[in-house]
């Protein structure tokens, strides 16, 4: 009971896939110069702090373990261990008799728990966050000794302290608005940073100067304030991604990619896919994923490649034949040459259409940067003609220019640059509530204009796996479950859950290519039809009874053979879903590149009447370009290999959990669950949220046309500029921070909770 | 008011140790997690 593949103790026909297979720890672990090895898991089934102490209190006194350390955000256990005391698979022993499944991450995709990007901004935060606070402490002796009785010398004082605080403050905390403003104005572009950072530098600029003359008034706290706001909205941003980017990582980790390496010698080692070189030689067993691209060398099999083209019926595969990664070896064992990169065409087309798809879209232009591209000018125009005005006025140029960076500091963006990302953040936050983690911030104001809906069919209307549909006598279903639990097919598998017998049985007989038998007792058998002995005609009169499902058939000595249909079963809520978009007057349509005549049955069962099937990659993007030149905005779900272009070409678009994971990067969203409730309830977070955005960008837009006139006119001073600055930060934070308050009202009416929708991992662990 | 010229040294210096102090404890990972760190000061047997 250590592994995942210890289950895999029933395969006897084939030596080669008897047995367990030794996981190389070697493969997955970092070792440091003491000789201790360290790596991550991801850990199934905590829910709680006391799973944490559980589990730590559990693994602690094991002789060889150094630390194990439970991270409860994201799910997973850093364990430190000397090789030549205990071997990882103790651990995960003892993990699996606690109740916690534990799978290893792939040294080459894990990335740790925070990013580097992360910690810069933590770093800047704190030290702008240090110089805010010493620096409005003198600030506000300053204003309140300017209207009462503060000596020159000592103003002059606090100028130059709060003149040492902040320069070397600012220019370290300001970097990342710096660089990010510089590459913008390198490209020939205009982003929010150009503002912030002339605003900052000015002011920090004037301020000095004006501490050097000995001037009443420094915008030292202004410029510092400024940054500590903004480099918090950052940093939550920032933090919102990651936690996205660690939860994928997770699920992959607990999806089990790893491949079973057949050396020159014939042995045979656990390894993760990363470490799987073409030309090496891979063994598939039956149930089991294709790890990598490849040809197959040995064996015959059927191949289930929906997840790749979307079609339901099995691929036969012989020595020779090409399979891909992530499709499932249904029937036999096979040995896989891998092949190098682009060796596969199919694959190398999908590749070709979502490279020109990704670069296509690159086009569409964010909200905040659209309003940065609007309003950079007009600001220093304004500023500009405040100078050029004052001047002609009579003013010296000194007095001029001291009013027109005034206005620059005044109308610096800081309320405008939060207004997008703060109802972003927060939105992300109620979508992974919902079950949905975001890709890309900038999803939420596409997905809030979407009027159509475009659903692949195979495993995202429907669920990945097959289903018992029907049986020719429902007691055979009973009669069956224990030999079919013995056996590794995705058919059989499924006839095992739908009969709910617990315990398998031991002792049978593999027949390669047929299906299983026992000769203890009455001799049953379960397997193809043919094998069964199930007359021709029966079967044609079943199969027209279930069309387009896949059948396999039971014998028992002294009965007549009973056959059982399996087919693709629609997602729990699947219908509702749909009717619920339609009644918001969406239009759902489907896509998909299963037989036009299994696509028209889904179509009829949803009730859709505008469906294509048949639809190859290239189709699916052309598909897509007719809706887009009607001028429909499109979100796109689906889950295989094949919907990875389309998803990319699309307005938005969102993939299953469960989906191939090229689809679940192409994608802007990934949703986890059974149900298909995250599409409607993202599309109607979103709409909440681009109207909390464009709220904000009035808000933003209403304080700067009652601030702008007074720093024109030359009245602003430090004292206004601070509170004009954290007082529109603060109102366009709260009012992002509403969406919230609506989201916990729905709730509380019941109206709006996601069909179907789990939260985080409770799904994904039984997957 | 000469009294300002070390009390305002003083008062930077105390502020720059939490600065410090709020470095370290980002390097030594206290951050990295929020949630699991308000549940362990509540375990009694861990020492």
């Amino acid at each position: 009971m250590t592994t995942v593949l210890d289950l895999a103790a029933p395969m006897r026909s084939t030596p080669a896939a008897a047995g367990t297979v030794a996981r190389d720890w070697t493969a997955f672990a970092a070792t440091d110069a003491s000789g201790v090895c360290r790596m991550e898991f991801a850990l199934e089934g905590i829910t709680c702090a006391a799973c944490m102490t559980e589990i730590e209190q559990a693994l602690r006194p094991l002789a060889g373990v150094e630390t194990a350390r439970v991270n409860l955000s994201n799910r997973r256990l850093a364990l430190a261990w000397r090789p030549d005391a205990i071997s990882p698979d103790t651990v995960l022993a003892r993990l699996a008799a606690l109740g916690y499944p534990a799978r290893p991450f792939d040294p080459a995709l894990a990335t740790g728990g925070s990013s580097a990007e992360q910690r810069r901004l933590l770093r800047a935060i704190g030290v702008a966050g240090f110089a805010v606070m010493n620096v409005m402490l003198l600030s506000i002796s300053i204003w309140s000794g300017n209207v009462t009785d503060i000596t020159p010398e000592t103003r002059d004082f606090f100028h130059w302290v709060s003149a040492l605080i902040a320069m070397p403050a600012v220019a370290y905390a300001g970097q990342p608005f710096f660089s990010s403003a510089l590459s913008a104005l390198r490209h020939g572009r205009v982003n929010m940073d150009v503002p912030i950072s002339l605003g900052v530098l000015l002011a920090v600029g004037l301020s000095f100067v004006s501490t050097l003359t000995h001037g009443t008034e420094a915008y030292f706290d202004s410029a510092l304030m400024l940054l500590f706001f903004l480099l918090t909205g950052r940093f939550l941003d920032e933090n919102m991604r990651r936690r996205t980017a660690v939860e994928a990582e997770t699920l992959a980790a607990l999806r089990a990619d790893t491949a079973i390496r057949l050396g020159a010698d014939g042995s045979l080692a656990d390894v993760p896919v990363s470490a799987i070189r073409p030309g090496e030689r891979v063994l598939v067993r039956p149930g089991e994923r294709v790890p990598v691209d490849g040809i197959v060398l040995t064996g015959a099999s059927e191949i289930d490649v929906a997840l790749v083209t979307g079609e339901t019926l099995p691929e036969a595969v012989a020595p020779g034949a090409a399979v891909h990664a992530g499709t499932l070896n249904i029937s036999g064992v096979l040995v896989v040459r891998v092949s190098a990169g682009a060796a596969d065409t199919r694959l190398a087309e999908i590749e070709r259409l979502l490279a020109n798809a990704a670069a296509a879209k690159s086009a569409t232009m964010r909200l905040a940067d659209r309003v940065a591209r609007a309003y950079a000018p007009v600001v220093h125009a304004v500023a500009l003609s405040t100078f050029v005005g004052w001047t002609l006025a009579g003013t010296s140029w000194t007095e001029a220019l001291v009013i027109a960076i005034a206005v620059l500091i005044i109308t610096c963006p800081c309320a405008l640059a939060l207004a997008v990302p703060a109802v972003q953040v927060v939105t992300a936050g109620l979508l992974f509530r919902a079950g949905v983690l975001l890709n890309a911030g900038d999803a939420i104001e596409r997905l809030a204009a979407v009027d159509t809906v475009v659903f692949d069919k195979t495993g995202t209307l429907t669920l990945p796996d097959a289903d018992l549909a029907g049986a020719l006598d429902p007691d055979a279903v009973l009669r069956a479950g224990d030999l079919a639990g013995a056996s590794r097919h995705p058919l059989a598998a499924a006839l095992y859950r739908a009969s709910g017998i617990g315990a398998p049985l031991e002792d049978l007989r593999e027949v390669p290519g047929c299906g299983v038998e026992t000769s203890a007792g009455p001799g049953r058998r379960l397997g193809s039809p043919a094998f069964c002995g199930v007359a021709e005609a029966d079967l044609a009169a079943f199969r027209d009874a279930h069309p387009g499902a896949s059948v396999i058939a039971y014998a028992e000595e002294g009965r007549a053979p009973v056959l059982f249909a399996f087919a693709q079963r629609l997602r729990p809520g699947a219908a509702a879903v749909i009717a619920a978009l339609r009644a918001e007057g969406i239009a759902v349509e489907i896509l998909s590149g299963d037989t036009v005549a299994a696509v028209a049955r889904t179509a009829a069962d949803l009730g859709l009447d505008t469906f294509t099937g048949a639809a190859d990659p290239a189709a699916k993007i052309a598909r897509l370009a007719a809706l887009k030149a009607q001028g429909r905005r499109v979100l796109m779900v689906g889950d295989g290999l094949n919907d990875a272009p389309a998803l990319a070409a699309a307005h938005v678009s969102m993939a299953p959990a469960s989906g191939a994971s090229l689809a679940k990067v192409s994608a802007d969203a990934v949703f986890l669950g059974e149900g298909l409730g995250a599409v409607p309830e993202s599309l109607r977070l979103s709409r909440a949220a681009l109207r909390a955005m464009r709220q904000n960008l009035a808000i933003a837009l209403v304080y700067n046309l009652v601030a702008v006139p007074v720093a024109i006119a030359g009245h602003v001073t430090p004292l206004i500029a601070a509170l004009a600055m954290s007082g529109s930060s603060l109102i366009v934070t709260v009012n992002a921070l509403r969406l919230r308050l609506a989201r916990r009202r729905g709730a509380v009416q019941g109206q709006h909770s996601p069909a179907g929708a789990t939260p985080p991992g409770a799904t994904e662990a039984a997957a | 008011m000469s009294v300002l010229v070390y009390l305002v040294p003083i008062a930077l210096l105390l502020g720059l140790s939490g600065l410090v102090a709020f470095l370290w404890s980002l390097r030594s990972g206290q951050y990295d997690d929020l949630e699991g760190a308000g549940w362990r000061i509540l375990d009694d047997g861990d020492v």
